[in-house]
């Protein structure tokens, strides 16, 4: 895990925070009573396996789908905690191509896979007024270089790209305006190990490096343990143990979290 | 010649209104894409089943009208929506840019300036800028309701990234009235610039995707560009081969399989008062003594 002492010291307002979200699909419960705050600079991970509401939690926090009950809040750029379910849609979508990221697990989803590397990238930038092509692509490039993109594949569409460096570019993307929290969902899934390990160490670099705030949902505690300051554990939409990372990890006080440690395959 | 069948320019009177409507809300929000209950008409989609229905709506007994098909008075498309509205609504019709009242075109604004009494018709085949880069019509309509239009310049991105300049060449995006991003229908991007602070009153529809949008007259339309790929018009580097217009927008015509070809005025009105007034290209002289020349 991160070395907690790296994550800003001056920051102890909350970034966000979540009160008592429920989210219900008819008998389906799909997210209970969820509440929890996050820091500035800290990356939180969400564990648990399929089915226990990890992902809707992440679209509740990303304010995608809205909670039957409960809320989340938010410190805007200028220091305002805002409801987000307050915020009007071109705030929240202005939010969400500016201060936020939002890291699928499908890279598909979050690319554009006809157009370039270098517009994928610069598409944030576009967005928010920039108007000049050549410190456009620029920008582009010195992000591909960041995520250990060769530069003379900016012009190739991502469709090109294998999976790793699909992964890569949809980071490059998300970060290029500088969020300030990036939301991420099982950002490693489907990669093989070698793959794995390389852009986790890529994240784990740049989320230090920017300070950066991250939520990361996964089903892999490896994942967890190499990103993540804090760990929440979720059971049947409940969050039933959270606490430092290597504390949950190390010594899992709920049975659940017991077995799911305890289910990693050793090395 | 009016069949006694046909309503007055075809239509019945209801739709008419329902089509009045749609074009004056258009007019109040100056490149919007407003919806309406396209009909069907008597010929294909694609052939201009949108301009058509514009021009019958607006049509009156006193107007003179002119249709031109990639600027040209006599092609199949532009003949026969003439025919088609002399025969219908009985009005009087012209070639001359200037007699004209309305003018119904697909893909070419006139040479000859417009002036306030005019009313320029497009055919548009599909209206959305932004359809290629989102398929989504829920979302194109979000992005233009928030004026959300960086997706338009990742297509002028790729262009450059691609060709070293900004290679579209016909359906340039424009921005209308500082709001509203707009596909001006497949004019060639040389047109861009007529559309800007235009006297006439500028219509578009759209008869398969069921949308009319507008730019009243004198209101300000700005083709997209970088700051460093400004946006340029293109022409043919020629004059007009028939009457030597070195400024009008030419097309280009293969004159035999040797690879010849001579480059004469999109506008074929433009090209015939020219001629008339005197003015010679190339290929005017005597066919003979030219060859052998």
């Amino acid at each position: 895990m991160l070395d907690v002492t790296k994550a800003p010291v001056d920051n102890d307002q909350p970034l966000l925070l979540a009160e008592g979200l429920s989210k219900s699909f008819g008998r389906l419960h799909a997210c209970r009573d969820v509440s929890f705050a996050l820091y500035p600079g800290e990356v939180l991970a969400i564990v648990g396996e399929s089915g226990s509401g990890k992902s809707t939690l992440l679209q509740l926090l990303s304010a995608q789908m809205t909670p039957n009950a409960g809320s989340v809040s938010y410190r805007m750029r200028d220091g305002v905690m805002r409801d987000l379910a307050a915020l009007g849609e071109a705030e929240r979508r202005f939010l969400f191509r500016t201060d936020w990221g939002f890291v699928h697990q499908d890279a598909a989803m979050g690319l554009r896979m006809g157009v370039s590397a270098g517009a994928n990238v610069g598409e944030r930038l576009m967005a928010v007024g920039h108007n000049h092509y050549g410190k456009i692509r620029q920008t582009a490039a010195s992000w591909l270089e960041r995520v250990e993109i060769s530069t003379d594949r900016i012009d190739d569409a991502p469709k090109t790209y294998s999976g790793g460096m699909r992964q890569r570019l949809q980071i490059a993307r998300n970060l290029v305006t500088e969020p300030r929290l990036v939301f991420m969902d099982e950002p490693t899934g489907g990669l093989d190990v070698s793959v794995q390990a390389r852009l986790l160490d890529m994240m784990r670099t740049l989320v230090s490096e920017l300070g950066l705030a991250a939520i990361v949902v996964t089903h892999d505690l490896a994942v967890a343990r190499l990103l993540s300051h804090r760990v929440m554990v979720m059971q049947g939409g409940r969050v039933i143990e959270t606490g430092l990372t290597d504390q949950v990890l190390d010594d899992p006080r709920e049975p659940y979290t017991q077995l799911l440690v305890s289910s990693i395959l050793p090395a | 010649m009016n069949a006694p069948t046909y309503n007055f320019a075809y239509l019945d009177e209801q739709t008419k209104r329902m089509i009045r409507r749609a074009i004056l809300k258009a007019i109040a929000i100056p490149g919007y894409q407003v919806p309406f209950a396209s009909r069907e008409m008597p010929m294909p989609y694609g052939w201009g089943t949108g301009g058509v229905q514009v021009t019958a709506a607006i049509l009156g007994v006193t107007d003179v009208l002119k249709v031109i098909d990639q600027g040209s008075d006599d092609t199949t498309n532009a003949i026969s929506i003439r025919k088609f509205f002399e025969k219908t609504a009985g009005v009087a019709v012209t070639t001359s840019t200037l007699d004209a009242t309305v003018i119904q075109t697909r893909h070419r604004i006139p040479e000859a300036p417009l002036h306030e009494k005019q009313v320029l018709v497009y055919q548009v085949p599909i209206p959305e800028p932004l359809r290629f880069l989102e398929p989504r019509e829920t979302e194109t309509r979000r992005m233009h309701a928030l004026g959300e239009y960086g997706l338009m310049h990742v297509k002028l991105y790729e262009d450059i990234a691609r060709f070293g300049h900004i290679a579209t060449a016909y359906a340039y995006p424009v921005k209308v009235n500082a709001r509203y991003v707009m596909d001006p229908s497949p004019t060639p991007k040389f047109d861009n610039p007529k559309m800007d602070n235009c006297p006439a009153l500028q219509l578009f529809g759209a008869g398969r995707e069921k949308r009319i949008y507008a730019i009243p007259p004198y209101t300000s339309v700005v083709s997209l560009d970088f700051e460093d790929h400004p946006f340029t018009r293109y022409k043919h580097d020629a004059c007009c081969a028939l009457c030597g217009a070195g400024e009008s927008y030419l097309d280009e015509i293969v004159t035999d399989n040797a690879g010849s070809r001579m480059f004469v005025c999109s506008d074929t009105d433009f090209c015939e008062t020219r001629q008339a007034e005197g003015h010679r290209g190339s290929e005017s002289a005597p066919y003979a003594e030219n060859r052998h020349a």
